[in-house]
């Protein structure tokens, strides 16, 4: 009956089966290794977070917060000063690198569309973006650490900032870019001037995007180490209120510690690591929110 | 569905008659057009006339949105685009560099196909275009967007929420808030380009409503893939053809009996 049927109305059907078996395997196979490969990158992941845990842990103490760096052989001490330090040290960088890279990336995104110039700043750019961080690290310390016969908190700053710029130019530009044309045209349509629809329409429209950009650069300089060796340094003590002289930072102090010969060393460097790891992943989870709420709106 | 029988029948073939006598307002002469160098108008010249609707139809790139964004220069947002002849508003050419272009939109609001709400309150949407040109105290500001949204039908669904984004309207609500925002500059021509081709039915039949109200106020030219919708809400029709103006003339005449044969073919539904 059912042979008789499926004749009957799909005479001219080509029967099932024709797909070649391998063609199956392939399928599976693929979905495998991809899953496969997937975990193995998580695993590896969580393997970080959890030793970081551990061994950060063993280290925490209230004291962290309030003393600072041991000098070599003295017991106890915190990293109250690195902390403090690398608190400046990014937001001054941040600073100095939003404005430029929010009005380089609105530059390439709104007015240099067609523009050869912006081609070539993009293109430079996306060169800046790959540059190895301790390229950066030489190039401010022959700008600024030389000239001024010092190290100095400002030096460690511009490093990072220029670490941050291609980072925002780059997000900026491409938030900006998915704000459609059809809204640029509308404003220019009440008869707007580029400058307010730019302000008023492009930026706002793009405005999470833009943050979580920002947000994303902040805790990429947050972790640098190689721009800061020859800019900021670091020191065992409070830096000066001019920032002159080294600043202690965490990244640096995490480097130098973890190596060290004394215990109470090392076991602050696990938990000035577990600190920043932990930095880092808030201001990640913040922008991602950021972008939800965007998204729901 | 009783809704809906309403909205329609309302609009269907209620065009108020040609008024032929009223004065000229926009006077369109020898206008070429150009995307880089292909050439989308074609010597197009033509009369819009004053508080009329004037619908603008044609097949897929015959050149009848080009034709509505010469008006209020919004091509020139893109340099490769260029358009020459003379484009008169009011017996000035409107094509003229002397012209600020940013006056001359003010002047002549237009609303796209897309409703484009900006990312902003529903009430910041309408003041944004009055606080380009006009610097009011709250109270009268308050008045303006209240006269706007009223004007354009979205009052009463608006009027609890104006401080809520207006991203969160519904399509028709949005597009009609993009009409408030037009009006809200007391512009003198409203250029839409198929304003209702994203639209359901419903939203479709309350714009071709609000349409015919603000003909009384407003000179307007409008771009619609519909014929039915031209034949319902214009005074006016301009067949276009690629990049050529064929026949222009009073709406009821054009449908009933078109001059030339392209029109009739068209409007009979043969191409396009």
């Amino acid at each position: 009956m059912d042979t008789a049927l499926q004749n009957s109305h799909m005479a001219t059907a080509k029967p099932w089966g024709r797909v070649r078996r391998s063609r199956y395997v392939a399928d599976r196979a693929l979905k495998i290794i991809c899953t496969l490969f997937t975990i193995i990158g998580a695993f590896v992941l969580g393997w970080i977070l959890l030793m970081l845990i551990i061994e950060g842990a063993q280290g925490f103490s209230p004291l962290l917060f309030t003393q600072t760096t041991p000098g070599p052989g003295t017991q106890g001490g915190g990293i109250a000063n690195a902390l403090v330090g690398s608190l400046i040290l990014t937001v001054l960088g941040i600073v100095v690198a939003t404005p430029v890279g929010v009005l380089a990336g609105t530059y390439l995104a709104e007015y240099g569309r067609t523009s050869k110039l912006a081609e070539v700043i993009r293109f430079v750019n996306d060169i800046l973006l790959a540059a190895p961080s301790i390229l950066i690290g030489l190039f401010v310390y022959t700008l600024m650490v030389q000239p001024m016969g010092s190290y100095s908190g400002w030096a460690g700053s511009v490093a990072l900032a220029i670490i941050a710029v291609p980072v925002i130019v780059r997000t900026t530009e491409d938030m900006l870019r998915l704000v459609p044309g059809s809204l640029r045209e509308a404003g220019a349509a009440l008869g707007a001037p580029m400058s307010t629809v730019i302000m008023q329409v492009s930026w706002r429209a793009a405005r999470a995007g833009m943050v979580t950009g920002v947000l994303l650069a902040t805790a990429r300089i947050a972790g640098e180490t190689a721009p800061l060796l020859f800019t900021a340094l670091n020191n065992n003590f409070w830096f000066k209120p001019n920032l002159m002289g080294g600043v202690s930072n965490l990244p640096v102090m995490i480097y130098q510690f973890a190596l060290a010969p004394y215990q109470n060393w090392r076991e602050l460097a696990w938990a000035g690591a577990l600190i920043i790891t932990l930095s880092i992943l808030a201001l990640s989870i913040v922008a991602r929110l950021i972008v939800k709420k965007d998204q729901a709106r | 569905m009783s809704q809906i029988s309403v909205n329609t029948s309302s609009a269907i073939g209620h065009a108020a008659a040609a008024d032929i006598d009223a004065p000229i307002r926009i006077a369109v002469r020898n206008l070429n057009f150009y995307y880089s160098d292909a050439l989308a108008l074609k010597n197009v010249s033509m009369n819009f006339h004053d508080k009329q609707v004037t619908a603008l139809i044609g097949p897929s790139g015959c050149g009848k949105s080009t034709l509505l964004r010469t008006f209020n220069r919004i091509y020139s947002l893109y340099p490769e685009q260029r358009a020459d002849g003379e484009i008169l508003l009011d017996g000035q050419n409107v094509l003229s560099p002397s012209v600020d272009v940013n006056e001359l939109r003010a002047r002549v609001g237009m609303v796209f196909q897309k409703p484009t709400p900006f990312p902003m309150s529903i009430y910041d949407n309408i003041a944004f275009g009055i606080r380009l040109y006009e610097k009011l105290p709250k109270s009268e500001l308050d008045g303006r967007v209240e006269e706007a949204l009223k004007k354009a039908a979205l009052w009463n669904e608006a009027k609890d929420k104006l401080r809520q984004s207006g991203m969160g309207l519904s399509g028709g609500q949005q597009q009609r808030l993009c009409i408030a925002r037009t009006i809200a500059q007391n512009p003198e021509v409203i250029l839409l380009d198929e304003p209702t081709s994203a639209l359901d039915p419903i939203s479709t039949g309350k714009i071709e409503e609000l349409i015919e109200q603000l003909r009384e106020e407003f000179t307007i030219v409008i771009v619609t893939h519909n014929m039915q919708q031209a034949a319902r809400i214009s005074q006016f029709t301009a067949f276009m053809y690629l990049g050529e103006l064929v026949e222009f003339g009073q709406t009821d005449k054009m449908f009933m009996t078109p001059t030339k044969k392209q029109t009739q073919d068209y409007i009979t539904g043969r191409f396009g």
